[in-house]
């Protein structure tokens, strides 16, 4: 359990989610093992393992701008918060609330939900399989918690401008003071090739090195986001719950043509994937949750329309910067993003789902799909402080 | 009771006499329903031989039954199982369980041997036992012609009628109480058959809440690949683990002697839904429909049953695949142990089996018609023993091992070892997170970590047989959603904590009754092959016979872990601590 803990503790310090001396993270099999000793460890946090039938559990205070957001989003919401992703909404369905670490306390909403803030600073999440699990909770706690953040700033301002509300003082505070942490870079890739692979090892290779170019950059959150590329008669596609900072055995060879049901153990977008290239011709694919992407998606709020309808079926034509934004729901329901995205994908080599990420393409190699993903987040970016500037 | 009738129906087939009786509340607030009630209203009466006349048949419905949760139409069958002779519970699909829980009933207990062959007939709350002499000496679909198409019905075939030991019940004509021979037990009591039709209501205490839950596990199904994936089991049944397996090298091959069959697209799910134009259908209130028929209405088999009648006897005709299952389904034989018998056969005959010579053997055993399937109805274990063979049947505790190769995924191997009703993959399923990826991927030649996760996989899936839903679900959604789905058809709490902790009473009930007939840590144990003979490696797959210490070391930390003696055997103390001193 040790190998775990020292991969899923390095991946929170690597990914800026959680200083090494904030985390602790712990592993029960037949004994607890932990990132500290024990004797440094919260007794509280050890008491959990006697209430709950589970064999991970990770409380940290994460960096910031999480660290900031969390507290001002938990001092505002009372118990609970409801992600505006819509990832989120599926996956972690609401963020509960809760003041104090005692093992009761924790054990009572772990019981219900799979990630929990804490004391308005702290992130806690468990595994019932593996550490990873309450790797994956945690990180995307931080992903939703930020996008969250964002996008209420921006609906506030909205509906302030609008005359419909009163100015929320503390909610324009804490944008002021959490907008110092966000420093986007966009320095070149030159990593990613620009040339398409010759043979299936190249190919493997070059969504090795695309899949870890897209985490470096925060392209794509925990084990969110996927790619593939299409060579001779199949897709290569990243797998399920991959993450892609780690593709090296985690890539799926799906004959285009269904002859062979191997790769079950697919991404769930596999289907878009499949349609985009058969709709594109376009061999290579990213799709990413780039945070601005997501938060600036959700920039359209029509009296007339019904929000909870949003991410499955809007119906009206839209898009920021020129790049389309499509309704879509994850996977294969009647509302799937593989009936939209592949479709406006003909005319675009990037499309965003609302609420969702982006997809991007490139003809023949990931070198174009990269560097349009990380464009398109750019101008996304500019586009959302233009906006906040003109309507503070 | 929300959720529950709070009536339930006991028939003594020796006096032919019926009775309505309450729902004892406190069971289903205990064990919840399906098979944890089953398990409780047994109880030391698992001390009977299978075909003594005290010894329950039950029949089991759950709280999400007959309601709008996904996957709420199955039902449990709970008896003590005449292959193994440790508990037998067999979560069924088809209908029965809706038309049980309409026709006014969470269960049904049948004790008592019949003096003639008779079957039960039950319509909202109206019992008849009947004479059958009609049905004696007759398969599956010759019962149920006579049956009519109304309602749900379970029935034996010859198999169960002259009490094989893997004779399984048959539901609706393809849903199969499989495992473990309870087939036999319906058969040692004479009743043919029965029959079951309902029409009344089933309340639920938060519709509303229900809805939400519903689309919260509803949208998680619609993003998983592996349910309704374009290459999921809801287009290919499970037959599309067919190519998975295979290109893991862990799919069980000539009795277990290798992990690699090269023919095996021969029998994959798109191979039989070219062939045979397969269209969906499956249990009522599913919404994944995982069950395929042919456009001749021929019924698919599933992956475990491809697959042991495929790689494990060393044969790649599909159409001799598909006889199999249907020569089974319609004597009631348990496909899983009755193709590793046909394999340990062969083994100890030292050849292969033709694809007609495998069909002509289990017909044998079906109708027990020759010295050979009489010898063959008894399983692998009994007949490789008589051989003085016992090692060349792979088997756990006499149940078969299904169709994961155990070098290939090292939770499976302990799981297997300690499952309460012998070799079975879905005690624990650790194939969801070592080759499928749910939750999380985990490593699957390792058993780090491994005891936990077998143990928590096994209260879940207690729970999982008692509320009672598809385990398929479990692929997308969590206890975490079914929670909020049972709480809101019950009007009581629950979370998902509280479900394990009822999951874990279950289970360790299972294995102290186990234990009242004798089952210890030398039950809980391998064949010899896994330990010393390599599986089929690839250079990028190495396949290496499991380690003995690492694996004897897991099985110690996993008793350690739920609380057992070193002897595998649960505690006065945890037996107190779980509620269950009532049945030391």
């Amino acid at each position: 359990m040790k190998r775990l803990i020292d991969k899923y503790t390095g991946k929170l310090t690597h990914q800026g989610l959680a200083g090494a001396e904030n985390i602790t993270l712990l592993c029960l099999d037949a004994e607890v093992t932990a990132n500290r000793p024990l004797t440094e460890v919260n007794p509280e946090l050890l008491r959990v393992f006697d209430l709950m039938n589970i064999n991970a559990l990770l409380y940290a205070e994460p960096e910031e701008p999480y660290k900031s957001i969390i507290r001002h989003l938990a001092t505002r919401e009372k118990d609970r918060l409801i992600p505006n992703d819509c990832e989120n909404r599926t996956f972690l369905h609401d963020i509960p609330i809760i003041s104090d670490l005692s093992a009761d306390t924790l054990s009572r909403v772990l019981s219900r939900r799979k990630a929990a803030i804490v004391g308005a600073q702290g992130i806690i999440s468990f595994g019932t399989v593996s550490p990873e699990q309450a790797f994956v909770s945690f990180s995307s706690v931080c992903f939703s918690t930020f996008v969250k953040f964002f996008t209420d700033v921006m609906f506030h301002l909205e509906n302030l401008n609008a005359g419909k509300l009163q100015r929320d003082i503390a909610l324009l505070e804490a944008y002021e003071e959490i907008i110092k942490f966000i420093q986007p870079a966009f320095p070149a890739c030159d990593a990613i090739s620009k040339n398409p692979p010759q043979n299936e090892s190249e190919v493997v290779r070059q969504m090795i090195v695309a899949g870890k170019e897209l985490v470096e950059r925060r392209l794509v959150d925990s084990n969110f986001g996927n790619i593939s590329y299409t060579f001779g008669d199949n897709i290569y596609i990243s797998q399920t719950g991959s993450s892609l900072d780690e593709l090296e055995t985690c890539i799926d060879a799906v004959p285009l043509d269904g002859s062979s049901s191997s790769g079950i153990t697919a991404s769930s977008e596999l289907s878009a994937h499949i349609c985009i290239f058969r709709k594109t011709g376009m061999r290579a694919i990213l799709h990413g949750h780039p945070r601005f992407t997501v938060i600036m998606s959700m920039s359209c709020r029509k009296d007339w329309c019904d929000l909870s309808t949003c991410y499955s079926s809007c119906s009206q034509d839209r898009s920021v910067s020129g790049i389309p934004i499509v309704s879509g729901e994850i996977g294969t329901g009647p509302s799937g993003l593989f009936r939209t995205v592949p479709e406006a994908m003909a005319k675009n080599r990037a499309v965003v789902v609302f609420g969702h990420g982006i997809f991007s393409a490139g003809i023949d190699s990931f070198g174009p799909a990269f560097e349009l993903m990380q464009s398109v987040e750019k101008s996304f970016i500019l586009e959302y402080f233009n906006k906040i500037r003109g309507l503070i | 009771m929300h959720g529950y009738t709070s009536r339930s129906l006991k028939i003594d087939l020796s006096a032919k006499t019926s009775e309505i009786i309450a729902t004892p509340s406190s069971l289903a607030e205990q064990f919840i329903g399906g098979r944890g009630l089953g398990i409780a209203l047994i109880g030391k009466r698992i001390s009977l031989d299978y075909d003594a006349a005290g010894m329950p048949l039950i029949f089991s419905s759950g709280p999400l039954v007959a309601t709008e949760a996904p996957t709420s139409g199955r039902s449990t069958v709970i008896s003590r199982s005449p292959l193994t002779g440790t508990i037998a519970d067999c979560s069924v699909g088809g209908r029965f369980g809706t038309e049980l829980k309409r026709a006014g009933f969470d269960f049904i207990e049948i004790t008592g041997t019949s003096d003639r062959w008779v079957m039960v007939t039950i319509e909202d709350l109206a019992v008849t036992i009947s004479d059958a002499a009609h049905l004696e000496g007759k398969n599956v679909t010759g019962v149920r012609d006579l049956l009519g198409p109304e309602g749900s019905n379970a029935v034996i075939g010859l198999a169960g009628e002259r009490q094989a030991r893997y004779s399984s019940i048959v539901f609706d004509g393809h849903y199969l109480a499989g495992r473990g021979g309870i087939g036999a037990v319906m058969g040692a009591k004479r009743l043919k058959a029965i029959k079951i039709k309902g029409t009344l209501p089933v309340s639920v205490a938060d519709s509303a809440g229900l809805k939400e839950a519903r689309e919260e596990i509803m949208r998680l199904l619609r993003a998983s690949q592996a349910i309704f994936g374009e290459l999921g089991i809801s287009e290919f049944g499970t037959a599309a683990l067919v190519d998975l397996i295979h290109a893991r090298r862990m799919e069980p091959t000539g009795n277990f002697k290798k992990t690699f069959y090269d023919a095996s697209s021969s029998y994959s799910g798109y191979t039989l839904r070219q062939c045979y134009q397969t269209k969906k259908t499956g249990c009522r209130g599913c919404p994944i429909l995982c069950k395929k028929v042919g456009n001749k209405g021929e019924v698919m088999p599933e992956y475990e049953t491809v697959s042991h009648f495929g790689a494990l006897n060393f044969n790649n005709d599909a159409a001799a695949i598909v006889e199999a299952n249907r020569l089974c389904n319609e004597y009631g034989l348990d496909t899983i142990s009755a193709a590793a018998t046909l394999s340990c056969y062969a083994e100890l005959e030292n050849r292969v089996l033709s694809p007609q010579e495998m069909l002509d053997i289990i017909a044998e055993i079906g109708g027990m018609t020759t010295y050979r399937g009489r010898l063959l109805s008894q399983g692998s274990y009994r007949y490789a023993q008589a051989a003085g063979r016992p090692e060349a049947s792979m088997s756990v505790k006499g149940l078969e091992l299904p169709a994961y190769d155990p070098r290939g995924a090292y939770g499976m191997a302990l799981a297997y070892a300690t499952s309460n009703r012998g070799g079975c993959h879905l005690r624990a399923y650790p194939i969801s997170h070592e080759i499928l990826r749910k939750p999380v991927a985990t490593d699957r030649f390792s058993f780090e970590g491994k005891a936990r996760i077998i143990r928590i996989a096994e209260d879940m899936n207690a729970v999982i047989d008692s509320l009672t839903a598809c385990k398929f679900v479990f692929f997308a959604a969590s206890l975490e959603e079914y929670a909020r789905a049972v709480s809101a058809v019950t009007g009581r709490t629950y979370d998902m904590q509280s479900l394990l902790k009822t999951g874990e009473r279950i289970y360790v009930l299972e294995r102290y009754l186990n234990s009242l007939n004798g089952f210890t840590s030398a039950d809980d144990d391998l064949p010899k092959r896994f330990f010393i003979e390599e599986g089929s490696s690839s250079p990028n797959i190495i396949v290496k016979p499991l380690n003995r210490q690492e694996f004897l070391s897991a099985r110690s930390n996993y008793y350690r872990i739920r609380g057992y003696d070193a002897h595998g055997l649960p505690t006065e103390a945890l037996m107190e601590r779980l509620g269950l001193g009532q049945y030391l």
